[in-house]
């Protein structure tokens, strides 16, 4: 073994003292022959046969010198080093076509390297600072098998009861306004069990982080560490910070600890600024202490895994005692189980948001890439053509193909290779460019970052490989062709359009042609959907109504304190020029945060054995569904005077009117929540609330004042702009509280944007990169047309001098091309009907067939065609028979 | 005349050298090449050629070393010399030489 590895040192070493121990062996050999003659001379013998015999006895001097040097070196990788030599030779010979491929494959692998980072960097390797991430699941509840939150009791006894979760991790992300000096501003933070940051492996620079049992006790650590960015920014990096205290949502916090830069928390897309423990979460939580009620789910939880621990087994463990839970808490826990998830699919986060975006992305840089290297291979064979000559000649001296096929794939290699290089560089360049899709909403600091480790290097690389084979086969399968006695007559020139090497060009025109129409396909079903979303009517006013909120919890107002604000602040907006009316209302549809469910109970309504009803509510004032444009099919509104000391009433959707009371006018019936009991007075016409894309689901309003919360939006009725009405609310807000700040000020239309922001990324995305292919299709074209054109002068003279005009040899040109077209644009279509299912969750009320986005993909391959023949076209009018003729 | 010269076997070459260096010391190729001839008396066909790969490929295990010296006659020329490594493997060598022809011979005796 040591003499292998010495020897394979040695041989290594040979390569880089080649020269010197050229000469070496030319003067060991040297001597030995002189010695040899010299020997023969004494023996007698005359000069020249004394020369001879010495040579005679030796054998062949060159042999023995190859034999050598083969034994010397690594011949395999001396000849690599040759063919790499002679292709970067080659390549600098012919910059305009190196640049042009090298830029092709700069995009095509640069799109894949981006994408493959994105997906890293947010779906798998989420968050970077966190060790052993492999072993990280998110875990959620489950409500008849949909993903929903979990409550903290519940969570302690699965602690308890699972023996292969090496820790479980809350986390709950929640908002706050910071006010630091003048400045106030609003900020997101987390709440999170203690055991956080010792179970992520994350260490804070100053401080510490939370000690085990600063989550239990209500409100009884207010203690907080912060992130690294806002101790820079906002503590100016004070390096005394531990043990100083800052004011979240009013309660005085003391900072413990500063976390490590890079850690941005584990919430997909948004970083978080502050951490406190979850004894403090009454104060962050809008409704109240939940750490010891069942029935709040509000937690958002990974768990750890034990090393070597597999999901299915830690999922078998867990729902085990989701079952038990079942069985001892029926009145909370029926129907209802836990279920762990991959970091990809956790339901809680960006991630899932970008899930199917990210998808389908995967797919489009694969056909990005083809035609890219499509394009590569065009351009290497209008270069094979030009060094069939070289090539022949190589294989006359005596060169084997195989080694003419590793010329071809080393230099295939090399282009691929700076285009890998370039495209990591464009990955690089585009690591946070997904943050710049989404529209910004105040307060919150997006972060999505791409990841460029070693696994997508490696991906990358791999990408890299199969281009070069990709590029590698179509010279190949020329060069494979050459007949030594053909090629040294010379070529005739071809025809527009015949011939077997124009086949495989064409071939692969058609191939970018199919390949580009796939993604315009699906560019436009996506742009429809998204339009459908934006013209859909999510069942509520989107224009004319505007929306924010003023932070009284944040600012320390309890719950009466707030209650006459609400009102005061009511009655001067109203009072304000051009607000026709406004109302408060809990949660804002389509926003961000859940809705929060509750277990009822409705007369006659006999529910079947496995299902709790459960549904969906929000807490509204007087004249919300006024305010809102939100129709009333029968009853009334709440009123002012449906307060605390009124009896309690209830609005219901028509969805719940038909399901708990099967079409009867649910008018004077009664429904129970939470144990209360409520008459039910109006019912509203169904509407969007979660997503709009949901299916109309049951779901009820509740007067604000019999289910008092301090946080709640205002809604606005008016024609006025947010710009106008933001400095009247301002000065409003401002009169009645000198020390309150306003949310920021925008339409409902903006809100349902910004709910539709996957969608937009997505058409975005899958735009861009449709235009590119595109543009690479039509390059492609332009080049094969051009190419026909300059080869088939002859044809094209002979054509002119038999009298065709100069319309003639323009529509023989821009048929071929558009010939190619239709070829492609068929092959696509057939491709697309197959493939576009596959966008199934991103569209909206769009089938996958839609005839709109199939033609006016074919317009605009038909244009862009067009546009490619054009000029070789014109080219071929401007062919002077007497020349071409001649030549 | 003599029978038929032999070729060199194969992988004998190798035990060839390392014993003409172990009896004679450190020599240029061409001596090793004389003198194997001479002990062979000159029934050993050997192109001398092939001996300058075999002198690297030994020199690459590092059975054996080599240095620019100056010759009787005073060329330049490289001198080759057993290693202790070298003169380990000449031992295993000539032993499995030994057996294999010891082997042989019994083989052809009996049939």
């Amino acid at each position: 073994m040591r003499e292998f590895f010495g020897t394979f040192i040695r041989r290594v070493m040979a390569l880089f003292r080649r020269r010197r121990l050229e000469d070496d062996l030319d003067e060991e050999l040297r001597t030995h022959l002189e010695m040899a003659v010299e020997l023969n001379l004494g023996k007698g013998m005359s000069a020249e046969d004394a020369r001879r015999e010495a040579l005679r006895s030796f054998g062949g001097v060159e042999q023995t010198k190859e034999n050598y040097r083969d034994q010397r070196g690594l011949p395999m990788i001396e000849t690599t080093l040759q063919d790499l030599r002679f292709g970067l030779r080659m390549l600098r010979r012919s910059p305009g076509f190196s640049i042009l491929a090298i830029l092709c494959l700069t995009l095509g692998i640069g799109a894949n390297a981006a994408v493959f980072s994105w997906v890293e960097g947010i779906l798998f390797r989420p968050y970077p600072a966190v060790v052993h991430q492999e072993q990280l699941f998110a875990l959620t509840g489950t409500a008849l098998g949909e993903a929903d939150l979990t409550s903290w009791p519940d969570l302690l006894d699965l602690q308890r009861s699972c023996t292969l979760v090496d820790s479980f991790i809350v986390t709950k992300i929640m908002g706050t306004t910071l006010s630091i000096g003048d400045r106030a501003e609003v900020t997101t933070g987390s709440i999170v069990s203690a055991n956080y940051f010792d179970a992520i492996g994350v260490h804070p620079i100053l401080g510490r982080g939370f000690e085990p049992g600063e989550d239990l006790g209500r409100n009884a650590h207010p203690v907080t560490v912060i992130s690294y960015q806002l101790w820079k920014g906002r503590f100016k990096g004070d390096p005394q910070i531990i043990g100083k205290t800052q004011r979240l949502n009013n309660v005085v916090h003391t900072i413990v600890g500063v976390a490590p830069e890079g850690f941005y928390g584990t919430f997909v897309g948004w970083a978080m600024q502050f951490w406190v423990p979850a004894s403090m979460e009454e104060n962050f939580e809008a409704s109240g202490y939940k750490l010891e009620d069942r029935g709040a789910r509000w937690i958002e939880a990974y768990v750890r895994l034990k090393p070597g621990v597999t999901l299915a087994q830690a999922q078998q463990e867990i729902s085990a005692a989701a079952k038990r839970l079942e069985a001892e808490y029926p009145a909370t826990n029926r129907g209802r189980g836990i279920k762990l998830w991959p970091l990809w699919q956790t339901p809680f986060n960006n991630a899932n948001t970008l899930l199917p975006t990210l998808e389908i992305m995967l797919a489009v840089v694969v056909f990005v890439l083809l035609i890219a290297c499509a394009n590569v291979g065009n351009l290497l064979l209008v270069r094979s053509f030009a060094r069939r000559h070289e090539m022949t000649v190589r294989l006359a001296i005596g060169a084997g193909r195989g080694r003419l096929l590793k010329q071809l794939f080393t230099e295939g290699l090399i282009l691929s290779a700076f285009g890998a290089a370039g495209g990591l560089l464009v990955a690089h360049w585009c690591r946070h460019a997904l943050v710049l899709l989404f529209p910004a909403r105040g307060g919150v600091a997006m972060h999505l970052p791409g990841e460029i480790d070693w696994r997508v290097l490696a991906l990358s690389a791999g990408v890299c490989l199969l281009a070069t084979l990709l590029l590698g086969l179509v010279p190949a399968m020329q060069t494979s062709k050459i007949d030594l006695a053909g090629a040294l007559k010379s070529d005739s020139a071809g025809v527009v359009g015949g011939g077997g090497r124009a086949w495989v060009r064409s071939g692969l025109v058609v191939v970018q042609v199919s390949l580009s129409f796939v993604l315009l396909v699906g560019a436009g079903l996506l742009l429809q959907s998204l339009q459908r979303i934006r013209t859909m009517s999510p069942g509520f006013s989107t224009h004319g109504v505007l929306d924010t909120s003023v932070p009284l919890v944040a600012a320390g107002y309890d719950a009466p304190r707030a209650q006459s604000f609400q009102d005061e602040l009511l009655n001067r907006v109203k009072a304000l020029p051009g607000v026709e009316s406004a109302a408060f209302g809990r949660m804002t549809p389509l926003g961000y945060g859940s809705f929060s469910s509750t277990a009822i109970a409705v007369d006659g309504y006999q529910p079947p054995p496995e299902e709790q009803p459960a549904v969906q509510y929000n807490e509204v004032g007087p004249d919300y569904f006024a305010t809102m444009g939100i129709p009333l099919v029968s009853g009334r509104e709440f009123r002012r005077a449906d307060d605390e000391k009124a009896a309690l009433v209830a609005v219901v959707n028509e969805t719940m009117a038909a399901k708990y009371w099967g079409g009867k006018n649910p008018i004077g019936e009664r429904v129970q929540v939470k144990g209360r009991w409520m008459q039910v007075v109006g019912v509203a016409k169904d509407s969007k609330y979660q997503s709009v894309r949901e299916t109309p689901k049951p779901f009820f309003y509740v007067p604000l004042r019999q289910n008092f919360s301090r946080s709640a939006g205002l809604y606005i009725r008016t024609p006025l702009s947010p710009e106008t009405m933001t400095t009247a609310l301002a000065r409003e807000v401002h009169a009645l509280d000198g020390n309150l700040a306003l949310y920021e000020v925008i339409t409902l239309q903006e809100q349902v944007d910004r709910s539709t922001s996957p969608q937009q990324v997505a058409v975005t995305l899958v735009g861009v990169l449709g235009g590119l292919a595109l543009l690479l299709a039509t390059i492609g074209l332009y080049g094969v047309m051009s190419y026909a054109v300059s080869q088939s002068t002859r044809e094209l003279g002979l054509r002119m001098a038999l009298g065709a005009g100069a319309s003639n040899l323009l529509r023989l040109v821009l048929a071929r091309g558009l010939a190619l077209t239709t070829g492609g644009v068929l092959l696509g279509a057939a491709v697309a009907l197959g493939l576009t299912r596959l966008l199934g969750n991103l569209l909206y009320k769009v089938s996958p067939r839609d005839p709109l986005a199939f033609g006016s993909a074919f317009v605009v391959m038909t244009i862009a065609s067009l546009a490619a023949c054009l000029l070789p076209a014109w080219r071929a009018t401007r062919t002077d028979p007497a020349r071409a003729l001649r030549e | 005349m003599p029978t038929s010269k032999s070729e060199v076997l194969q992988g004998t070459l190798d035990l060839l050298v390392l014993k003409t260096l172990d009896s004679m010391g450190p020599m240029h190729g061409f001596g090793i090449a004389l003198r194997i001839q001479q002990v062979s008396e000159d029934l050993l066909q050997l192109n001398q050629g092939t001996l300058y790969p075999a002198l690297l490929r030994l020199e690459q295990r590092g059975w054996i070393a080599s240095k620019w010296g100056v010759s009787e006659n005073n060329r330049k020329a490289k001198y080759y010399s057993l290693t202790r490594a070298g003169r380990k493997q000449l031992g295993e060598e000539a032993e499995n030489w030994g057996r294999m022809s010891a082997m042989i011979n019994r083989v052809l005796r009996t049939s």
